[in-house]
């Protein structure tokens, strides 16, 4: 039982990331920390990719001449990290886009507070 | 020789107006909206003949850079993407050539960003189509996603907080579809759709899959507006500009859709998915529970965007009940319905864009029988779509509805085809109140009840007419030429 905890640790700790941003998008009243939890949340993704590719013992995906390429087991796998890479800078942009929106809705109402936007629409 | 090379043309052609756009916009501020229709004419062009190619030819494989799959990307032409981008890609085109006067006046100024993200959309949307790899469909998913909550923020005054509310819900299903890839990557070690649908038998018993399953669709139904993952939808179609809603509403859910077909009867298979749990099932009953939601939330809305919104959930539900039949039927049907409700919601809010630039609202309760006077071909595309809607022959929307129920007869799934039947009724009721309020008084009587005689023809200019007739059309051509496409349809049905 102990090991199934401590053998998985990275995984637990993207699910807590993952619970965290997920309590920030849907609980909190801000709409900017809004935005910070949807991030955590990316992260936490991210992250799951990055310690699937990780193995015990093994270097980084560059070809060493003392270890022959069949010993798929001595290399890291790259392909998660790449993916990542993309999958980060979809974050940024998805982040840039979200900036724009609230500074168009801070510009209309003068506030960034759910509640009293949602007031604000209704009057 | 060009014809192996269409589906990254295609897609190619949206990135190289997307990029002229903005270049020549430096230039004349006015030559965005015609580029704009440039760029979706071409790619609706290369489609067509990409369609006949197949039709000659068969399915196109397209590798990147040459790589052949698993390691390299590729796009995957085959019957039923090759069907998808020429309906996409034709609507779209129908769109851009109707946002011309909307473009000025509803955001003036801003036509060259506008029509610089239509194009930036339209591309994520082919791409999504026509890929064959989950993570590239990630990341066409996000490009189609980012320019649509840009789209949607360009309205009235709380467009940008209904995009920012797209914006959260929509990430977050993104997110969860990445993590879904995570999990069948870690069990398959492919991303690549043929490879990995081989695999995927030898993995079954594994609990990552139906996991991964899950997670797929919970991110990708909230895309397609799937029942319980619906509520930005009402709010996102309402608050943007007419020409944005015209654009997204007819492709954006379609397109998530369809990605779900590609999902559970190309990669999964119907039998690896309900040998395990009763996923289709599932899917079925919340895609009836939003037939129904849709439909009465449609019929209690005085606003025509915000009904005709309800009404894209409900709609949606339709292609969805089709996916989770999974006989020939229901996936003729549900396909021939994505080409319906496209024609269909598109002319529909082709309709409410018309209403909106001369008369400055599309509430209900103040529509009444001056308007079959002043706009009369106008609200008779609207009288077409709308009976195409509620499912009469020989329009359009009846056959798709007809070639479901068979699907829903031919499982013995009777729940389901008493919701088809209901919501049809349903349809009539929202739909025909209008009607009713334009079409049932005389306005040349004497009738003091009647509008005064001095109105006056105002039909919207042809840049505008044109797209909306040629659609309501369609509806016509779609019905009668119904046959064709349902056996074409028949034929690409993965499971036989």
């Amino acid at each position: 039982m102990l090991d199934f905890f401590f053998g998985h640790y990275a995984y637990w700790f993207s699910i807590i990331l993952f619970s965290i941003g997920m309590y920030g998008m849907l609980f909190k009243k801000t709409l900017i920390k809004k935005i910070i939890g949807l991030s955590i949340l990316q992260s936490s993704v991210i992250l799951f990719f990055v310690s699937v590719a990780s193995k015990v013992d093994a270097t980084v995906p560059v070809y060493d001449y003392n270890i022959p390429v069949e010993n798929v087991a001595n290399y890291m796998n790259p392909l998660p990290h790449t993916l990542m890479l993309t999958a980060i800078v979809v974050g940024v942009a998805t982040l840039g886009v979200a900036f724009t929106l609230l500074i168009a809705i801070y510009n209309r109402y003068q506030t960034l507070d759910e509640q009293e936007l949602i007031e604000r629409i209704h009057d | 020789m060009i014809e192996t090379q269409i589906p990254a043309l295609i897609a190619l052609a949206f990135v190289l107006f997307a990029i002229l756009i903005p270049v020549f916009s430096l230039w004349r501020s006015e030559l965005a909206q015609p580029l704009a229709v440039v760029g979706s004419g071409l790619a609706a062009t290369l489609s067509l003949f990409g369609f006949i190619n197949y039709l000659n030819n068969g399915a196109i494989r397209y590798f990147f850079g040459g790589w052949e799959p698993p390691i390299g990307i590729e796009f995957v032409y085959d019957g039923l993407s090759a069907f998808m981008v020429l309906v996409i890609n034709t609507i779209a085109l129908l769109v851009l050539i109707h946002s011309k006067h909307i473009s000025k006046r509803e955001f003036p100024g801003k036509e060259m960003p506008y029509f610089t993200m239509a194009m930036l959309m339209m591309l994520g949307f082919n791409g999504m189509v026509l890929t064959g790899d989950l993570f590239n469909f990630y990341v066409f998913l996000e490009i189609s996603s980012l320019a649509s909550y840009a789209l949607i923020a360009i309205g009235e005054k709380q467009a940008p907080f209904s995009a920012f509310r797209y914006l959260i819900i929509g990430t977050t299903g993104g997110t969860l579809y990445l993590l879904g890839i995570g999990f069948l990557y870690t069990v398959t070690g492919t991303l690549n759709l043929i490879d990995m649908s081989a695999m995927l038998p030898m993995v079954a018993d594994n609990t990552a899959v139906i996991a991964a399953l899950i997670l797929m669709i919970v991110g990708i139904g909230v895309k397609a507006a799937l029942f319980p993952m619906h509520g930005w939808l009402p709010d996102a179609y309402t608050y943007a500009s007419s020409s944005s809603t015209a654009l997204i509403a007819p492709i954006g859910t379609k397109v998530a859709a369809y990605m779900l077909f590609r999902i559970v009867l190309y990669l999964f298979g119907v039998e690896l998915i309900d040998a395990v749990a009763p996923l289709t099932t599932v899917i079925g009953v919340l895609a009836c529970i939003g037939i129904l939601y849709g439909s009465i939330m449609a019929i209690a809305q005085t606003e025509l965007k915000r009904m005709l919104a309800f009404s894209s959930i409900s709609q949606i539900g339709y292609i969805i009940m089709g996916l989770s039949l999974a006989n020939p039927f229901g996936f003729a049907g549900a396909l021939l319905h994505v080409v319906n409700h496209a024609a269909m919601k598109a002319c529909l809010f082709l309709v409410s864009g018309n209403l909106r630039l001369k008369e400055g609202h599309t509430n209900i309760t103040r529509f009444d029988d001056s308007f079959r006077k002043k706009y009369p071909w106008t609200m008779a595309s609207f009288t077409v779509a709308a009976i195409s809607m509620v499912g009469l022959p020989p329009l359009a929307g009846f056959f798709s509805k007809w070639y479901l129920a068979l699907g829903t007869i031919d499982n013995e799934n009777w729940l389901f085809l008493a919701v088809i039947l209901v919501s049809s009724l349903l349809n009539a009721v929202y739909f025909f109140r209008i009607l009713e309020k334009v079409y049932m008084k005389n306005p040349d009587a004497a009738d003091k009840e009647t509008i005064a005689a001095d109105v006056k023809r105002n039909e919207v200019s042809t840049s505008m007419l044109t797209p909306t007739i040629i659609l309501a059309l369609s509806l016509f051509v779609i019905g009668f030429a119904n046959a064709v496409i349902v056996g074409f349809l028949m034929n690409i049905f993965p499971m036989q």
